[in-house]
């Protein structure tokens, strides 16, 4: 099957999914979450100004309307201004993106480029020393609360040590780079790495012990040859998979971080939304996230299929 | 049991984990965790955490310090306030307290009360001791953790047994709900469902969390009874007149049980992950309950000011239990797997 009809497929599979997800999120917030114009009038209401609201935001039409306004606003990304700064929410998701994007990138990058490393070298020495203390330190290291590690790491190395900013963002985008993000993303890092390192070090002692390994040894090939080009290789199918599986639990990590380092990201825009029941910025992100999650497992088919030209698109 | 009988597969896994050393010290770590649940939950230990029994912020009484770990101090409870400098202004409410205070001078008469200078584990910023503190906070996010999960794991293994017995548009429909339960990332679920929900409450969060995290148990017992449904014995049963709810429940349902196990082991430290989170960022549990999460949220102020020891009470009390909980988990997958014989 060729590239075209795939994506076309895939992408129309992905519609009653979509839908779903939009109905979801109308179900949470037009029938779960009870009458907004109460949060919005605050807590000196009139009926008046009840009543007001409740037509600006169109909720004294019957449901099916309402569900067809929201179904626009996801279409033409017109949402409406924020409930609490009056903003619209386009124009914050718009300059929110990139902070996010600036702090989520380098640490995937980062994150899967160590943990393949570290992965390679204890399969390498398997069963060593090394290895073992690996393995224990990591388990430890993955039961302790991210949380823990931020509140810890932001104390010891912005505050008391003073290596870092404790928190903030400029405008400048090498400055953001080079000494805002640096931080936040050393102690994502420090986070998602232990899980990483042991999923992907099965990994590749799975194709260590292949065939073509050894036929490989037997040709004389030297070991990092081996390692680097062989074996690498054939793991590389399911470390992508599982760097682009990963990336909620990344984007977790990453709110967390936004929030606790001032980075004025998506992240921080939800927590702070949240707080605040500024409910258009969080419809605005589900629906959003939602759909950026189903096009990156897309981009992680096409890349598995990139990598292992044995798997078929279908 | 009559002597040529062959031990059934609960008994098999027992005799495996009992082998397993790990396995069991785990097992020993959250029988132990439980206890205190269970204790701290029937108001045993733990149940006056709201008592300010030391001075603000009690250092631990390991620390090194030249203090008598019984000392006490005399603090009055409600001390007058301090004479605050008002640049001149002349404070408006002034009359109306000097009326409170001829009405109700209760303040300035309360008995002066001991409260002690070192404490087990220390004490926060109100002189709570941080030791029951961090027993009442595992009560919390364990309770929430266990209870959310056992919510989780029914309801993912119902719609699992519905989806892969009954196959075709039952199945289409619990797999299209499961590609939209996944669709949104976790946490953003949970956040959306929080900001919607408005009221805090232990239960609010155990019926988040309940609500949200069915979809990997349902995947795999999904799997499991599209596998079951057409062995021989589940055949047999309908040929004898066996009901739907029969075969699924009381015929395939044991045979499956040690995926759910194993999913609901590592359901409640996933919960409890995120309760601790929930909590942290104010959207858990209520201010006049304590878990994992909130206790964390007040050692972050805390560590700045240099007292680090609730941020480490409750910090090393929920690695524990994380720990040994993971370690039981891999030791019950490797008890229960059907696969392994002796």
């Amino acid at each position: 099957m060729n590239l075209g009809a795939f994506l076309i497929r895939r992408l129309w599979q992905m519609v009653p999914t979509m839908l779903g997800v939009v109905l979801l999120v109308f179900f949470l917030f037009n029938w779960v979450g009870g009458d907004p114009a109460y949060i919005l009038a605050g807590k000196m209401a009139n009926p008046a100004d009840i009543a007001n609201i409740r037509h600006q935001l169109g909720i004294d039409r019957p449901l099916w309307e309402q569900l067809l306004i929201f179904v626009r606003q996801i279409v033409t990304g017109d949402f409406g201004n924020s409930w609490a700064t009056q903003e619209p929410v386009s124009a914050i998701f718009r300059s929110r993106l990139g902070p996010s994007l600036m702090l989520l990138i380098p640490m995937m990058l980062l994150e899967t480029a160590t943990a393949v490393a570290v992965a390679l070298a204890v399969a390498a020495w398997r069963g060593s020393t090394l290895d073992r203390a690996l393995m224990a330190a990591s388990t430890v290291m993955m039961s302790i609360s991210l949380l823990v590690y931020i509140i810890v790491g932001q104390y010891v190395f912005a505050y008391l040590l003073g290596w870092f900013p404790v928190k903030g963002w400029s405008d400048d985008f090498w400055r953001n780079l080079t000494t805002y993000a640096v931080l936040p993303v050393l102690l994502g890092l420090m986070v998602s790495i232990a899980p990483s390192v042991r999923l992907y070090r099965t990994f590749v002692l799975d194709e260590i012990g292949q065939d073509y390994v050894r036929t490989a040894r037997a040709k004389g090939l030297s070991e990092v040859r081996v390692l680097l080009v062989h074996v690498l290789r054939n793991a590389a199918i399911p470390i992508v998979t599982n760097v682009l599986m990963g990336l909620p639990a990344l984007l977790t990590g990453a709110f967390l971080l936004e929030r606790f380092f001032a980075i004025p990201g998506i992240g921080r825009e939800i927590i702070l939304a949240v707080e605040r029941s500024d409910f258009p910025i969080i419809k605005a992100a589900t629906v959003y996230v939602a759909m950026a999650t189903m096009l990156a497992n897309l981009l992680g088919d096409l890349l598995y299929h990139w990598l292992d030209p044995r798997v078929h698109l279908e | 049991m009559p002597p040529n009988a062959s031990p059934g597969l609960w008994t098999l896994a027992w005799r495996r984990l009992k082998r397993d050393r790990v396995g069991m010290i785990s097992l020993a770590v959250v029988v132990a965790y439980l206890c205190m649940v269970f204790l701290a939950f029937g108001g045993w230990i733990a149940k006056d955490w709201t008592r300010e029994v030391g001075v603000n912020y009690a250092p631990p009484v390991f620390l090194p310090d030249d203090q008598d770990p019984t000392a006490v101090a005399l603090v009055k409870p409600v001390a007058q306030p301090d004479q605050v400098d008002l640049y001149g202004l002349q404070d408006p409410l002034a009359r109306q307290l000097a009326q409170i205070r001829a009405h109700d001078p209760v303040g300035a008469q309360q008995p002066i009360v001991a409260r002690r200078l070192t404490l087990p584990l220390g004490g926060d910023k109100w002189g709570h001791d941080v030791l029951t503190k961090v027993i009442k906070g595992s009560e919390t996010s364990i309770l929430v953790g266990l209870v959310a999960a056992i919510l989780a794991t029914a309801l993912g293994t119902l719609m699992g047994a519905l989806a892969g017995y009954f196959g075709r548009w039952v199945d289409d429909s619990f797999n299209w709900l499961y590609g939209v339960f996944t669709a949104i990332p976790y946490l953003l679920l949970i956040f959306a469902i929080a900001a919607v929900l408005q009221q805090k409450g232990v239960s609010t969060i155990i019926l988040i969390l309940g609500l949200t995290g069915w979809t990997g148990v349902f995947r795999l017992v999904r799997a499991e009874y599209l596998k079951h449904k057409s062995r021989e014995y589940v055949l047999a049963a309908g040929a004898m007149g066996a009901s739907h709810a029969r075969r699924m429940f009381i015929h395939i349902l044991p045979n499956t049980s040690h995926v759910i196990l194993v999913q609901l082991s590592q359901n409640v430290v996933g919960f409890i992950k995120s309760e601790v989170i929930l909590s942290f960022l104010g959207f858990g549990v209520p201010v006049d309950v304590v878990s994992w999460g909130s206790m964390l949220n007040e050692a972050q102020n805390e560590l700045i000011l240099g007292k680090w020891w609730q941020l480490a009470a409750a910090g090393t009390a929920m690695a524990i239990l994380v720990t040994a909980f993971s370690l039981l988990t891999d030791a019950l997958r490797d008890a229960l797997d059907p696969k392994l014989k002796y």
